[in-house]
């Protein structure tokens, strides 16, 4: 019994490492912008169809197409904040948080035109198979990915720390006025952090397509635990997220151990509304 | 009391009448079924507007108040046979207190934490229903069929009826939203709108009147619930209680102009039949291009006329002046 309970307890730590990931992307638009992008989960999908075709038609492997969705996003996102995101920034505060919602629908039913609705999966990928720790048997391709995203948050981390630009980035975020005062290009700083948060998710993708399904409404669950996550780590709090991810991603598989396995988004959805209603501005917000 | 101006009366006159007129000019099963849905959305848009438009509470879980309604009267007259009418109050009542049960705790989240926390509520329902055996689940419910007629709000063989009842109930919705805004409540919640601060430091007891606003958006939305069941008279997790249900009322509030009282029937007249045609003409066979056309739509609309239909006819009334 309570060997299960461990390896419930390390997979809720990898899928959470997966939260952490995608939800660092989110949390840098959210903070540099102050806008919620409701299409980051699409940008996942995105990612992961990028891996799937790439596998399918050339026969790369997702760990070898990491790169190239990595900069096909960056470019996505680059062009949908040049030519929507950037329209609303000045706008009524509704049209910001709709705007993006256009964007999901749009992106979903794009990829359901373009590839159908079906449920797809990398047949054989490179990391496949299970390492046997006698108590707790890890997935190989879930391990690689959790160990990937923690690296690569660890990388966002550092960029924002020791880089000039990542300096100006948290600039921005803690005061756009002052930011622009001291000679900060801030249409530039919101144009890039909007096409790094797209990178970093479609990142996400490329590792999530080693073991999960690929299909055009995939966004739809880990977009609402990613805004979750990033409401309970606090606003645009790069450290709050990669904490609360790997927090929810525990909940949620405690939660589906110990209650319903039916019930597990519901439990983090409640535990999301119970946090929020003791400290408004989530763990680690300002 | 602010009086309306001439050219507004003459408006709501043209519009009530062109709607009464409706149905006996146009015959058809999908004109009239196009003009339904629109009402059923400008009466969730308006309810929308009480909360999102003047007080800027952006809910965008307001399905869970619509579920709420339909399931309320359905399981009322399945099991316990009670008039739907009834249920329709019921339903609103229930859903008003479900309001205040999870509003108030809510009162001091802002912004996009509410935003977020009204669909974290609204997906909470949506689990319960889809696994409560006392409400069949995700299998759903099918009306019990009754003789048709005005005291059983079922019609079998014309629509035109429900089209009377909907527009009766968008009518209610919209002198309840004038009411609102013309009395004291009304420049309350602007205010709130305006500055959360300085409305508090004018007195107004801020908490109260976003849970008022809260509680008739949830009252009206869950009316407009339980007319979709008796409409459709089926009803299920899957088609009364998902987010894109919300969405929709959040866009066409948006399309035709937050906070202005006509905005969201002006959307709701925009939106739904290029949602409807599109559906019928395009998403036949389920290639998602229908959904593609109108997510482009939000898309444009939001970067490039943010201001809704009703501002951009109003920015021209003030530019000739």
């Amino acid at each position: 019994m309570s060997e299960q309970l461990v390896s419930q307890l390390v997979n809720g730590l990898l899928i959470g490492c997966m939260y952490s990931l995608i939800a660092i992307g989110l949390t840098l638009i959210w903070g540099v912008m102050n806008i919620v992008n409701f299409a980051h989960a699409d940008f996942l999908m995105i990612g992961m169809f990028t891996s799937f075709w790439l596998y399918t038609l050339y026969a790369v492997d997702p760990l070898y197409s990491i790169p190239v969705c990595a900069v096909l996003l960056f470019l996505l996102g680059w062009v949908i904040y040049k030519f929507i995101v950037s329209k609303v920034m000045t706008g009524p505060g509704l049209a910001q948080v709709v705007v993006t919602f256009g964007v999901s629908i749009f992106l979903a039913n794009l990829a359901v035109w373009l590839w159908t609705p079906d449920f797809r999966m990398i047949q054989r990928p490179l990391l496949h198979g299970t390492w046997d720790f006698g108590a707790v048997q890890l997935s190989v391709p879930k391990t690689v990915a959790s160990i990937g995203s923690v690296l690569f948050s660890a990388g966002l981390f550092l960029f924002l720390r020791m880089t000039k630009t990542g300096k100006a980035i948290l600039a921005v975020e803690m005061n756009r006025t002052s930011a622009l005062l001291m000679g900060i290009n801030t249409e530039k700083v919101n144009a890039l952090s909007f096409a790094i948060g797209t990178s970093l998710v479609g990142v996400a993708g490329a590792f999530l397509s080693m073991y999960y399904y690929i299909y055009p409404q995939v966004g739809g669950t880990f977009g609402l635990l990613s805004f979750c996550v990033v409401a309970l780590g606090g606003f645009g709090s790069i450290e709050g997220a990669f904490i609360a991810g790997i927090l929810i991603g525990i909940v949620q598989t405690l939660g589906g151990y110990f209650f319903d396995p039916a019930y597990k988004y519901a439990i983090v959805f409640a535990v999301y509304l119970v946090t929020v209603w003791i400290r408004p501005q989530g763990l680690l917000g300002w | 009391m602010k009086k309306l101006a001439p050219w507004q009366i003459a408006l709501c006159v043209a519009a009530l009448v062109a709607s009464v007129a409706f149905p006996l000019v146009v015959k058809g099963t999908f004109p009239n079924h196009v003009m339904i849905m629109v009402f059923l959305f400008a009466m969730m848009g308006v309810a929308w507007n009480i909360m999102g438009g003047y007080a800027a509470m952006f809910s965008f879980g307001n399905v869970a108040f619509f579920g709420i309604g339909a399931y309320t009267s359905t399981v009322l007259l399945m099991n316990y046979n009670v008039n739907p009418w009834i249920g329709l109050v019921a339903g609103g009542l229930l859903a008003a207190a479900a309001a205040a049960a999870i509003g108030y705790p809510c009162s001091n989240i802002r912004s996009h934490y509410f935003s977020i926390a009204t669909i974290a509520f609204a997906e909470i329902v949506r689990i319960q229903f889809n696994n409560w055996k006392f409400v069949a689940a995700a299998e759903g419910l099918s009306l019990p069929i009754l003789p048709e007629g005005f005291r059983n709000f079922m019609f079998h063989s014309t629509k035109i009826p429900y089209y009377y009842i909907i527009l009766a109930l968008l009518a209610l919705s919209l002198v309840v939203c004038w009411y609102i805004s013309v009395t004291r409540m009304g420049y309350y919640l602007r205010a709130i709108k305006e500055s959360h601060e300085l409305a508090k430091g004018m007195g107004i007891s801020f908490v109260r009147y976003r849970l008022y606003a809260i509680m008739i958006s949830a009252f009206i939305t869950a009316m407009a619930g339980t007319f979709y069941a008796q409409y459709i008279l089926y009803i299920d997790p899957e088609s009364v209680l998902i987010l894109p249900i919300s969405v929709q009322c959040v866009l066409v509030t948006m399309l035709g102009g937050a906070g202005s009282i006509w905005g969201p029937v002006i959307g709701a007249a925009i939106l739904l039949p290029i949602s409807e045609v599109t559906r019928v003409w395009l998403g036949a066979k389920g290639t998602g291009i229908d959904m593609m056309i109108y997510g482009a739509l939000i898309m444009l609309i939001s970067a490039y006329q943010p201001q809704g239909v009703w501002g951009y006819i109003t920015s021209i009334g003030r530019r000739t002046k």
